[in-house]
């Protein structure tokens, strides 16, 4: 077995969580405050771990195996993640299908377990949740349509690698389109501010924060761990489209990919910054809008 | 090509998902700014007087002359927004998916050889854009804005058929829908005076009857 090809995963289980920290120090920034130290996440695991879970009566098991299966599901995620000229520790035909459902299977868990409590409240969420859900799959789906169409139907890894500066001046107009249709796609996935606020707990707009309230202890642990890994997934695939790392020097493509990942956190952190939340009504519109961006990345793909 | 291409399919969505006038005149006058860049790219290799003469005239007018036309006439009715389309802005949005198919149909199936496919479907997508939109909006500052969108994609048909069009036509009929806008200008800001709003759906209300029908009751 190789060493190298674990690197990348290894990076994200450690750094993902840094990651959000930076988003927060952004944000900090722009009001004018020195906002919590970037490490902040790390001291919230390392206490919530230490922690017991409680479970209100009324639950039933799901609840307790929601937190375990969304992080299993982040984790596998991440092992299918390449960088630049390196291929993910596995790599197969298709796999870009299985990160697509280990996605959904993670926010299949997530839905179920806010249904299991019972309370109204998560439900709303839950029906949110699904909602955008749906309505977002199309952007990621036509996005990676474009890839294989451009790239063949060989696995994430081969594909990534196949991105260079030559890709970029024949076709540089699709990786923009894909790369900001999911940048939306981002920001909507990971309950970023246009379209939900991670920060607000009690409030009637929220989606993702309304379904991880019942949790405590080691599972609100998981749940903001894999939150971050999430966060770190699509970052990553954000980067690995827009730097053509095959062109690089070997020993240049992992800090170059370090520093794609934070640029796009840094890029986050400005946009909760300097954009309003929309209104509920208005989330769909700008998800159709990134699913539209994919489309027209299909549409030059195929006729231009 | 293929940028400019993108960028005018991408400013008319913008056009179906935003209710803001001001915007949407700044979105038309892009395109016409584009437009204006367009032969002069398509023919960079053998650039000559007349295209260049086009490309100019055709930002001038559509980039800056209309527009600010219509920003004057925004201005002078004092509206801001669209208030409740026909047609939401949401399912515009996902009407202007339909239609961006539609325009790939039309594109591919017309089998013109030479002819870029890309730009030929954003001409197509920005004239059915402009169909639609005149359809769906009330106000009759949007209509002419629509009718703006469906020229820019008449023009760009044009272009990309084939440069030799004669360049005589070619401003004459940017003298054409410049002097037609000109006058809906004009017609918006006497409606605007006699009316004090400019919806074009209440046009059918007008009546010499000084009491004008209660709402909710049906007319004969």
């Amino acid at each position: 077995m190789k060493i190298m090809p674990w690197a990348l995963p290894l990076a994200a289980w450690i750094l993902a969580p840094l990651m959000l920290g930076i988003i927060n120090r952004v944000k900090a920034f722009f009001a004018g405050r020195r906002g919590p130290s970037v490490w902040q996440l790390y001291y919230d695991l390392f206490k919530l771990l230490r922690k017991a879970s409680v479970y209100s009566r009324s639950t039933s098991p799901v609840i307790r195996v929601g937190p375990a299966v969304v992080l299993a599901c982040m984790i596998l995620a991440t092992l299918l993640l390449p960088w630049g000229g390196l291929a993910a520790p596995t790599t197969f035909t298709g796999d870009i299908i299985l990160l697509a459902y280990l996605l959904g299977l993670a926010r299949f868990a997530t839905v179920l377990a806010a249904l299991d409590t019972g309370s109204s409240f998560e439900g709303m969420g839950a029906s949110r949740e699904v909602q955008f859900a749906a309505l977002a799959e199309p952007s990621f789906f036509l996005g990676m349509l474009v890839l294989v169409l451009h790239f063949g139907f060989s696995g994430l890894s081969n594909m990534v690698a196949g991105i260079s500066l030559e890709t970029w001046q024949t076709s540089g107009v699709l990786l923009i389109l894909v790369a900001c249709s999911w940048f939306v796609l981002l920001l909507a996935e990971n309950c970023r501010i246009p379209v939900d606020d991670p920060n607000t707990h009690l409030e009637l707009t929220m989606i993702h924060e309304v379904m991880v309230l019942d949790y405590g202890g080691p599972d609100l642990a998981y749940v903001l761990y894999a939150a971050s890994l999430k966060m770190w997934i699509f970052a990553a695939l954000v980067v690995n489209l827009l730097v053509p790392m095959r062109s690089l020097a070997p020993w240049l493509q992992a800090p170059v990919f370090l520093a794609g990942i934070v640029l796009v956190m840094v890029l986050v952190g400005i946009v909760e910054s300097i954009v309003a939340r929309l209104r509920l009504q208005q989330v769909p519109k700008i998800l159709i809008g990134s699913a539209l961006l994919s489309l027209i990345a299909l549409i030059v793909r195929l006729v231009g | 090509m293929t940028v400019i291409s993108v960028l005018l399919i991408l400013s008319c969505l913008l056009l179906l998902g935003s209710s803001r006038l001001h915007v949407a005149i700044r979105v038309v006058a892009a395109q016409g700014l584009l437009l204006g860049v367009l032969p002069i790219v398509r023919s960079a290799e053998n650039l000559h007087v007349a295209i260049l003469i086009l490309g100019l005239s055709t930002i001038v007018s559509k980039g800056i002359l209309l527009p600010w036309l219509m920003n004057t006439c925004l201005r002078l009715s004092g509206i801001r927004r669209e208030i409740e389309p026909f047609v939401g802005f949401g399912p515009s949005l996902l009407c202007g998916t339909a239609l961006l198919g539609l325009a790939v149909w039309i594109a591919v199936r017309l089998q013109l050889p030479q002819v870029p496919l890309i730009l030929l479907t954003s001409s197509f997508f920005a004239i059915l854009v402009g169909l639609f939109l005149m359809v769906t909006r009330r106000k009759a500052i949007t209509q002419s804005l629509a009718y703006l969108v469906m020229e820019n994609g008449v023009y760009g048909v044009g272009i990309s058929m084939s440069l030799d069009f004669p360049f005589l036509v070619e401003l004459g009929i940017l003298l054409d829908v410049f002097v037609g806008v000109f006058l809906m200008g004009n017609l918006l800001f006497h409606l605007d005076r006699e009316f004090e709003h400019l919806d074009a759906d209440k046009l059918t209300e007008l009546s010499d009857l000084s009491e004008p029908a209660p709402a909710g009751e049906e007319r004969v």
